[in-house]
């Protein structure tokens, strides 16, 4: 057959947590970007509001660029801390670590 | 404008190519199986995979059309930049780990992994070329137009030559050596990227930009004028005007945005721009498409060089006081300094005059208030279609990005799910950080006096070269190498389309390990070929369309069925099948009917077109969505497999302790026991109902975690 992964990596035990947490984190995110998509589409006055040095448009867009970062680096700490929890109450299940830092 | 060959282009253009072959060559005696020719035998490191899915994305749309955009609208160039950036947090919230786990080689083996069904193996390859060729044209296109002003070539010739050394790179080595080769384009670009932002912030901004005095800038000249009656007086007498001046098509008719007038002077004709409110006429660059198909560039043929570059401050106040140079500027200092000054933009305007078509561009002052917030080229905040037409745009970008089956096919390159999701979270940092400096490339071509007015998409590549030519040829052969790359990905996706899920589990061909790189080696040389054969086709179109269309189709094809496949467990084979089908049919047949086609394509008044918006992803992903719940709720099996049947089918497979063993089981005992296919039906169950225990397991436990 020719089903399933290239690579065998034992069980992966967190992906219930991992895939709940990514959902939540994926609604933050999505409402955050729908702002910025509305606020362009039916105020632009709003975006030339003055902040700081600079306006709410390269303040918002920028900021979606960091705060994608910054969840992404989020979400790798507690999922990879996830899987090393249920490696540990699983033992002898090997978490995916391999290839890892 | 015309465009002197480098020698240093060149040179360091062909290294660049011949470092690639290189790599290709040298992981083709590496590749052997078909592990390692799709998925570059599953051991590529996380952080190089990261770096190689920066050099997938960030594609010639990517690197000369957004910082094009940028240098000729502003802010909503960058919108851009945010949509296709957010567009991984889809990636990495929702597919990457989840893709990783249930494919093989493609996306369809991930879609298609619960069900064996020839429905999906056929519409989900099927949209994999769809989405793949679409993607391939507009980078095929951009290789003849990169090609022509730094080497000197025919636009044939560069779409040949990038088509033939990516069949190359794919036919010998497939996805080893195009990961290296992506690893190495997107490391490049964002090294040398920074390196011209850096420039640009110390070379500062500048209302005479002469390219820190190695280029002179264009001087302009004005003349005061005034009417009396029908007669337009001059300011300068050396120039005249033609008498039946106010009824020529330059000057339009009474609802002309801008009005043009033709003055003469020592027997040489030019446009010129009547600034009404000025009570001034300007300098405009014109492009005159004549009957017999030659142009002329401001009057003349374009090797005289008379079609200056362009882009300067009008106005630059520092703490409220008129400067001429500012100098050195931080980040924040040099796009405030935009913000508050004013910029020369260059509208263009469409006039036909006689048998002529001119295209005349026109210096309009913008203050960077304006210029750094949404409105210069999307139509928002003024009508419900254009807000409707923007918000349909982000979306595609949004939900597009996770679905494009060139970035898909990336996750197989890894060995787990956790490498899968790490690559993710390397490649929004790069990716991220090279969309931030696009708004300093794009801003900074646009007021460094080195727009080509004709071809925004050299805006990032002229930058450079006002920093000196050997920055000019590093760009210059990065953005090649950008197009080559980014063909590379396409076309592994493509082949693996073809072999793996065409011919292979669709047609039911067995092949050898061998036979399948060998289909997928052919499939590569095949795709290659109509993308070459398109990318002449299309010269001259406007690529953004078509990366336009890929997007679209990308978010309505493949993303609803990814979505409901990992989300909703009635999710049916026919439901798949259906909503990949909807997705692509809609989203096609939406922007065939919409007025940007009509316009650009047809030649017909936009006016006509029955969708009122150009971009379809508004309509067509929730359509697809529906399809696949109707689709699916119709098609609901009850149990597949009895109690009895399921506990007698343990019975048999409990001996063997993990699923890999019962796939070998399954081979080798079907003859005399149970048929393949029940055997894997039975397979099946088991896996989703112990999923299903893992999943109840996990969430008992993850209050824990949370501690």
């Amino acid at each position: 057959m020719d089903h399933g992964p290239s690579t065998h990596w034992g069980e992966d035990l967190a992906s219930g947590y991992k895939t709940r947490l990514g959902l939540w984190m994926f609604l933050a995110y999505c409402i955050v970007y729908a702002g910025f998509v509305v606020l362009n589409s039916v105020s632009p006055q709003i975006m030339a509001m003055a902040v700081g040095r600079l306006n709410l448009a390269i303040v918002y867009g920028f900021g979606l660029i960091v705060l994608a970062l910054v969840m992404a680096l989020v979400y790798n700490t507690l999922t990879s801390r996830a899987e090393e929890r249920y490696a540990a109450m699983f033992k002898g299940g090997n978490a995916d670590e391999e290839g890892d830092e | 404008m015309p465009y002197q060959p480098s020698s240093w282009a060149i040179a360091i253009f062909v290294f660049f190519v011949g470092f690639v072959l290189w790599i290709a060559y040298y992981y083709a005696r590496r590749t052997k199986t078909a592990k390692g020719y799709f998925a570059a035998g599953g051991n590529i490191h996380w952080a190089v995979n990261g770096i190689a899915f920066a050099g997938d994305y960030l594609s010639a749309a990517s690197f000369l059309g957004i910082c094009g955009m940028i240098a000729a609208f502003g802010y909503d160039g960058f919108l851009y930049s945010i949509g296709y950036l957010a567009g991984w947090i889809v990636a990495l919230f929702v597919v990457a780990e989840p893709m990783k786990r249930l494919g093989k080689y493609t996306f369809t083996d991930a879609l298609d992994s619960k069900f064996n069904s020839k429905g999906i193996q056929f519409t989900a390859a099927l949209s994999t070329l769809v989405v793949s060729i679409f993607y391939l044209i507009p980078q095929m296109v951009g290789a003849g137009v990169l090609v022509k002003p730094l080497f000197g070539m025919p636009h044939h010739v560069g779409v040949i030559l990038v088509g033939a050394i990516v069949i190359i790179i794919v036919a010998t080595a497939g996805m080893a050596s195009t990961t290296y080769v992506q690893f190495l384009k997107g490391g490049l670009l964002i090294i040398f990227s920074m390196t011209v932002v850096i420039a640009v912030l110390s070379r500062g901004l500048s209302t005479n930009p002469d390219a820190g005095g190695e280029k002179p800038y264009h001087k302009f000249i004005t003349i005061p004028y005034s009417i009396e009656g029908e007669t337009l007086a001059l300011d300068d007498p050396s120039y005249t005007v033609a008498d039946d001046w106010q009824s020529s098509a330059l000057y339009g008719g009474a609802d002309a945005k801008a009005r043009f007038v033709t003055l003469t002077k020592d027997g040489e004709e030019h446009v010129w721009f009547l600034n009404e409110k000025a009570g001034i006429l300007e300098e405009t660059l014109t492009v005159t498409a004549l009957p017999n198909g030659n142009k002329l560039y401001n009057g003349s043929p374009q090797t005289e060089g008379k079609f200056f570059a362009v882009g300067h401050m009008k106005e630059i106040l520092i703490n409220g006081k008129p400067v001429e140079k500012t100098g050195n500027l931080d980040p924040t200092a040099y796009l405030s300094a935009i913000l508050n000054g004013t910029v020369i933009i260059w509208p263009a305007a469409k006039i036909t005059d006689g048998d002529n078509k001119l295209t005349v561009y026109y210096p309009k002052a913008v203050s960077g208030a304006d210029l750094l917030r949404p409105g210069q080229k999307f139509n928002v905040g003024k009508t419900a279609a254009g807000n409707i037409n923007f918000i349909s745009l982000m979306l595609a970008l949004f939900l597009g990005t996770a679905a494009l089956p060139h970035i898909l096919i990336r996750y197989y390159t890894v060995p787990s799910p956790a490498c899968a999701r790490k690559s993710t979270i390397v490649a929004i940092a790069a990716i991220g950080f090279f969309y931030v400096l696009t708004l300093f490339l794009g801003l900074g071509a646009m007021t460094s006096g080195v727009m080509d007015l004709t071809d925004s998409n050299m805006a990032a590549p002229l930058l450079a070269k006002s920093f000196g030519v050997i920055l000019f040829a590093i760009i210059s052969a990065i953005a090649f190498a950008t197009v080559l790359g980014t063909v590379s990905g396409l076309i592994v996706a493509a082949s693996g389309a073809v072999a793996h899920d065409l011919i292979n589990r669709f047609f039911n061909v067995k092949l050898s390990d061998k036979g399948k790189v060998l289909a997928g080696k052919l499939a590569a040389i095949g795709v290659g070929l109509i993308a070459m054969w398109l990318g002449i086709k299309y010269q001259g179109m406007n690529v953004s369309y078509l990366v336009g269309w890929a997007f679209a189709v990308a978010a309505s094809a493949n993303l609803p069925a990814i979505v409901m496949l990992l989300f909703w467990p009635k999710t049916t084979s026919k439901g798949i099948a259906a909503s990949v089908v909807v997705g692509i049919v809609s989203s096609v047949g939406l922007i065939l009917l919409s007025p940007e086609m009509y316009k650009e394509l047809y030649a017909l008044d936009p006016k006509l077109a029955p969708f009122p918006i150009d971009s379809p992803a508004i309509i067509s992903v929730p359509l697809s969505f529906l399809t696949l719940v109707v689709v699916s709720l119709f098609t609901q099996k009850k149990a597949a497999v009895s109690v009895e049947e399921l506990e007698a089918a343990e019975e048999r497979v409990a001996p063997h302790e993990t699923y890999e063993e019962l796939e070998v089981a399954a081979e080798t005992e079907h003859m005399e026991l149970l048929s393949l296919e029940e055997l894997i039906a039975v397979i099946q169950e088991l896996r989703a109902e112990n999923a299903q225990l893992r999943q109840q397991l996990a969430e008992s436990k993850a209050p824990d975690l949370t501690e």
